[in-house]
């Protein structure tokens, strides 16, 4: 079969992943530069038997996903900055009730309104501490069109899989960004599909966990269990409970269900970096710059590579490690005043030197701009 | 040993409930699956939402599709249940605060749309839960925790502020006028669109005791007194309402509901396959 | 097919009662009353098994058998 090979931006090509997912439902609010994903989901999702909806805000469109996902569907959410602030509050009960969903926020130039049109990644820490508690999360960053259309399965794919609200951190340039791209054919994309109870009705118990699996299997609302789901601690009945206990053991298990699953969860491209003194870390669009900018200093004779998080929470906090042993020093360049350069520091900082590089003024990181950072170090 | 009704609709394992003794919740409840019960339906296919507060504690003793979401937002959770199945009967259970204050927004937009969703508001005039401030329908003038020299807001007529919004069906019932409760609520099950049903409770712990009303056999005598159905109202001379507030069924019309008219866009693509 | 008057029981679930006296006030024959902090039957023979008490008990604690 012919693949089909389009020219898309990367709004439009996280609707287009999303869908070959099986996202059936998507809910939002208009909010520049994530609003072509609605736009586009509103036009294709009748379409596939899906349903669109736009709710009166951020909050509203969080909490309607959730409820669409529990009902079977797979759910999707976009927004950015201001709104993904909003939403908070809810993906903390999606993290909580263990309601899978896909949250993608593109950011732009921040705080408050800031600026609406222009690329930023401020929003890195608050993708992983946005809602207050501890809790589970997972948070992908694509670099390009075509990895944006791929992490869009994926973070179906981890959502489905762990039972965990999961952010697709795009930017304002790769969401607006147009790239060509080649469109896998419906058989080669690997889905999957949340594990459901094989429990008899009367015996399913929604939050027991089976053996070394972390993960509850899940039914529908509808499907004969009628089982109850609360944002409050809950035992694996899913009623609430105070007993130090349980809230224990539930916060634990929600935890370790990524922790221990960190291999299979963490993603990244290396580059250059078999005998890298100099190691840049960057992702995103940043990443594409930092690229160019190691491209230049090879050319120079500079021994320069790349390592790009492609999940970006949990941090690969094993592999920084070993490059951190391997380099001289990693810069962390990245569109804000710093924020994932601290958590490099603290994995890193005991090997190498470690050194961030941003700005949070709505303008890209050029390649040049890394290469002097290189040079200078 | 437990009731008939309480056997077979509530997770009588988890009862006694959690409020307080005299609290009107719990008769307003019982009501609520009453009407369930004279409807006939599956217990499979009612979907109950919750948000924050006494009354939203609900769901969690009744054995239905229970969801107890976050302060204010049960209409925007019960909007994609509803949504994404249909089939569902979805009925959301909340209270003042929750409903009219932190949930206000989504509560106008429900309706605006037409949502085959019934909205049963446990209305106890205050804050329960949180230990008794005033809410979107604690009355000018008196008070609550963060009210202590008389609450200066106006409150909401939660019946008006609905039908405003577009509820194709809204009533209004009491605690005592338990009856009353179960047609409402059977009448707007059976609506196929957004349906708003206030229920006036009794808060003898807060509401009644910050505002010197008594007990909760005090404040269920008031409801008793001071309540007129709007049938009743009609016929009645202008002295005889004064100080009296209305309960009955307000308003009914019928109009295109949300779900379906989306189905009919699907249905467009679905011709063309 | 409903259970006709005779065959229904007055019964009283003491550990959920909350003593509202809601039940007591209410009933139209004064069957009932508040007895340290519970409600008890004090004259059953006045009972017509008008079920207003079932009605309006917030704890779900006294209910006529034999109906739903």
């Amino acid at each position: 079969m012919d693949k089909k090979v389009k020219l898309m931006q990367g709004n439009e090509a996280c609707v287009e992943g999303a869908i070959a997912a099986g996202m059936r439902f998507f809910a939002g609010y208009p909010i520049t530069p994530s609003t072509e994903i609605a736009e586009i989901s509103a036009q294709k999702l009748p379409r596939v038997g899906g349903k669109f909806i736009q709710m009166e805000d951020e909050i509203a469109s969080m909490a309607a996903i959730i409820g669409a996902s529990l009902t079977g569907l797979k759910s999707m959410t976009a927004t950015s900055g201001p709104g993904f602030s909003l939403k908070q509050e809810n993906i903390g009960y999606a993290s909580i009730a263990e309601v899978p969903c896909v949250i993608v926020n593109v950011q732009r130039g921040g705080p408050s309104t800031g600026l609406p049109t222009s690329p930023a990644q401020g929003d890195v820490m608050q993708a992983r501490w946005g809602t207050h508690g501890d809790h589970p999360i997972i948070a992908l960053t694509p670099s390009s069109v075509r990895e944006t259309f791929d992490l869009t399965i994926r973070s179906f794919n981890l959502s489905e899989k762990y039972r965990v609200p999961v952010i697709l951190l795009l930017d304002e340039v790769i969401a607006h960004m147009r790239e060509k791209i080649e469109i896998p054919n419906e058989d080669d994309i690997e889905i999957i599909n949340r594990e459901k109870p094989e429990n008899d009705i009367g015996e399913y118990r929604p939050y027991e966990t089976k053996g070394e699996r972390l993960v509850p299997p899940m039914a529908s609302y509808g499907e004969g269990y009628r089982f109850h789901v609360t944002g409050l601690i809950h035992d694996e009945t899913g009623f609430p409970s105070n007993s130090p206990i349980v809230a224990e053991k539930l916060i634990k298990r929600l935890i370790d269900k990524i922790e221990v699953n960190k291999e299979d969860i963490i993603s990244f491209e290396e580059y250059n970096l078999d005998d890298a003194e100099i190691a840049i870390v960057a992702f995103g669009s940043t990443a594409r710059s930092a690229k160019s900018a190691i491209d230049m200093a090879r050319d120079m004779g500079i021994k320069a590579g790349l390592f790009r998080p492609i999940t970006i929470w949990p941090i690969a906090d094993e592999e920084i490690d070993e490059l951190s042993k391997k380099v001289k020093t990693i810069i962390v360049v990245e569109m804000n005043l710093g924020q994932y350069v601290y958590e490099v520091e603290r994995i890193a900082g005991k090997n190498c030197n470690v050194i961030g590089f941003g700005r949070a003024n709505g303008e890209l990181i050029t390649p040049d701009e890394i290469l002097d950072k290189i040079k200078e170090v | 040993m437990v009731s008939g009704l309480i056997e077979k609709y509530f997770r009588y394992n988890r009862l006694p409930h959690i409020w307080c003794p005299g609290c009107g919740h719990g008769i307003i409840l019982r009501s609520i699956v009453k009407a369930i019960d004279e409807l006939g339906y599956n217990k499979d296919e009612i979907c109950v939402v919750s948000g924050i507060g006494c009354s939203s504690r609900a769901p969690g003793y009744l054995d239905f599709n229970t969801l107890h979401t976050t302060h204010g937002r049960a209409l925007a959770f019960a909007t994609g249940i509803k949504m994404a199945n249909p089939n569902l009967k979805v009925i959301v259970i909340t209270g003042d605060g929750d409903c009219a204050a932190i949930g206000g927004n989504h509560l106008i937009h429900a309706a605006r749309r037409n949502i085959d969703i019934t909205t049963i508001v446990f209305n106890n005039n205050i804050y329960g839960m949180t230990g008794g401030q005033y809410s979107p329908t604690t009355p000018k003038g008196e008070k609550g925790t963060t009210a202590p020299y008389g609450n200066i807001d106006k409150n909401f007529d939660l019946c008006e502020l609905a039908k405003a919004a577009g509820a194709t069906y809204v009533g209004r019932a009491t605690a005592y006028h338990a009856k009353l409760i179960t047609e409402l609520v059977k009448s707007g099950i059976q609506n196929k669109g957004f349906s708003f049903i206030e229920t006036v409770s009794v808060c003898p712990t807060y509401y009644g005791r910050k505002n010197k009303k008594g007990d909760a056999v005090n404040m269920m005598k008031f409801l008793k007194d001071n309540a007129i159905n709007i049938k009743a109202a009609k016929s009645s001379d202008a002295e005889r309402l004064n100080g009296k507030f209305l309960i009955g069924e307000f308003y009914k019309s019928i109009e295109p509901e949300y779900t379906d008219e989306y189905n009919k866009i699907i249905n467009i693509f679905q011709k063309e396959r | 097919m409903p259970t006709s008057i005779t065959n229904k029981e007055l019964i009283i679930k003491k550990d959920w009662c909350k003593g509202c006296g809601i039940c007591v006030e209410f009933c139209p024959k004064k069957v009932l009353a508040l007895k340290d902090g519970k409600v008890e039957i004090i004259n059953l023979d006045a009972c017509i098994k008008c079920g207003l008490c079932e009605l309006r008990c917030p704890d779900y604690a006294i209910f006529l058998r034999g109906e739903i």
